[in-house]
């Protein structure tokens, strides 16, 4: 019973993608790495909801949308336990999780004021050296960016 | 190599170091002749270098080639705005080759990537500078008959200096055993010291110069920069702990050679210069050596 009444704090959709399990304090964050701020279509999301795992968690649900897999493991740095449902007529047709990916091209800042990525105008790339701790190397200026540091574009 | 851009020691592998070092015995041989005449080499100077621009420049003019640039920044449209991606663009339509210094860290790379003619790194910030690292294994191996199973001391600041872990990366195809002497404040970073874990490879760590010394078969000075510390008291105290006199190398090993990348402030002792151990000089001349053979192993003329 109660478990179908969360349900119900985020509406269902008919068809689409269910992003669940994200940390309540990077909804936002998911939402602008995955440009959901200039999608289109219905988007809906809660934040700060109750989870029984994680006792607080967001979720997200995008209408008429499918995310490759290369576009949805972008949020793993910084929801790595988020589930993504695949909603098709109401029912689920598919469930996987987020893998970190070996490279991030984008969204990420580098630390270091002094790289050129702060400099000029190009887009950030980094190797993915610790996949646990989350360590990003740089490319350009070869700094080691951790979660602590972390700044999303 | 043809065409294949220098931005970090690792772009090259440990055969491809090597091909440049073997070149480098060559043009030590012949350094006089014209197979860059028709080429032009732009170099992009964006903060000041003695040694390292000058040598570039002494290379390419030994070879019969041409050089275009500048040696400040303040000259140029930079100072007008114009973004360092404008400028590579345009500089490579009147170049066959780019020599860059750039004290933003990262912009040799990006440089590489949207030029449309090979890029070679002269420093960029506190990240890296290869062609010292080339010019430095070519000194070793020139003093010591070969890279393989040395001792090799590194002293002074080895937190900050760029061509010391350019330097130890490099040394660690190898087989090289590492004496580590400075200040707790400056130790050689983590990252750098994993590349020595990664090969397993023994290192020591010191605070004074005469513990590493006797087992060193290269002796590498760096100068601890005054604007490191925040106390300029620690920085006095720590700057005449590292000075290196003649009485110290007098319990070293015969074929021992003292290096540094220059400039020196204090930590070598001028009565040093005329001691045998004495290398820094003649490795400064090797960079023209090294430069000219990768020069000419990028513009495929070798």
């Amino acid at each position: 019973m109660n478990e179908n009444l969360k349900q119900l704090k985020v509406s269902a959709i008919e068809n689409g993608t269910v992003i669940d399990h994200i940390p309540a304090g990077a909804v936002f964050q998911v939402i602008r790495i995955l440009k959901l701020d200039k999608f289109d279509d219905m988007v809906l999301f809660g934040t700060n909801l109750e989870s029984k795992k994680y006792g607080t968690k967001g979720i997200i649900k995008v209408s008429n949308k499918y995310f490759s897999p290369e576009d949805i493991n972008k949020i793993a740095l910084v929801a790595p336990h988020a589930s993504i449902i695949e909603i098709s007529d109401y029912g689920v047709t598919a469930k996987k999780i987020v893998e970190i990916p070996d490279k991030v091209k984008g969204i990420v800042k580098c630390f270091n004021p002094n790289c050129v990525t702060n400099h000029e105008q190009l887009s950030t790339k980094f190797d993915v050296v610790d996949k646990e701790e989350i360590r990003l190397k740089c490319n350009y200026c070869e700094k080691i960016t951790v979660k602590n540091n972390m700044e999303f574009r | 190599m043809k065409n294949k851009s220098l931005v970090s020691i690792n772009d090259y592998s440990k055969e491809e170091q090597l091909r440049i070092l073997e070149l480098a015995r060559e043009f030590e041989k012949k350094p006089v002749q014209t197979i860059m005449q028709d080429y032009v080499v732009a170099s992009l100077f964006f903060e000041p270098s003695t040694r390292t621009r000058l040598s570039f420049e002494s290379a390419v003019n030994r070879l019969g080639g041409k050089v275009i640039g500048f040696s400040e920044a303040a000259n140029t449209s930079v100072k007008k705005g114009e973004s360092l991606r404008d400028t590579i663009l345009t500089i490579a339509n009147y170049s066959d080759l780019i020599v860059m210094r750039n004290p933003v860290e990262g912009s040799a790379r990006f440089a590489a990537e949207i030029s449309s003619v090979p890029v070679i790194n002269a420093g960029d910030g506190a990240n890296q500078h290869p062609t010292q690292t080339l010019l430095d294994l070519y000194s070793i191996v020139k003093t010591q008959g070969t890279l393989d199973n040395l001792h090799v001391a590194f002293v002074g600041d080895l937190k900050y200096g760029r061509t010391v872990h350019s330097l130890v990366i490099a040394l660690c195809n190898y087989n090289t055993t590492f004496h580590l002497v400075s200040p707790i404040e400056l130790k050689l970073p983590s990252s750098v010291k994993m590349h020595i874990k990664e090969k397993n490879l023994t290192y020591h760590q010191y605070t004074e110069l005469e513990e590493a010394i006797p087992h060193a078969d290269v002796l590498y000075m760096t100068r601890i920069q005054k604007e490191r510390f925040s106390d300029p008291l620690e920085y006095e105290r720590i700057k005449n702990s590292y000075i290196l006199s003649n009485n110290i190398l007098n319990n070293t090993k015969e074929n021992l050679k003292v290096m540094h990348p220059l400039p020196r402030v204090n930590e070598i002792n001028i009565n040093v210069d005329s001691n045998p151990k004495a290398y820094y000089f003649e490795q400064a001349l090797n960079g023209v050596y090294v430069r000219q053979a990768l020069m000419a192993s990028i513009l495929g003329l070798r």
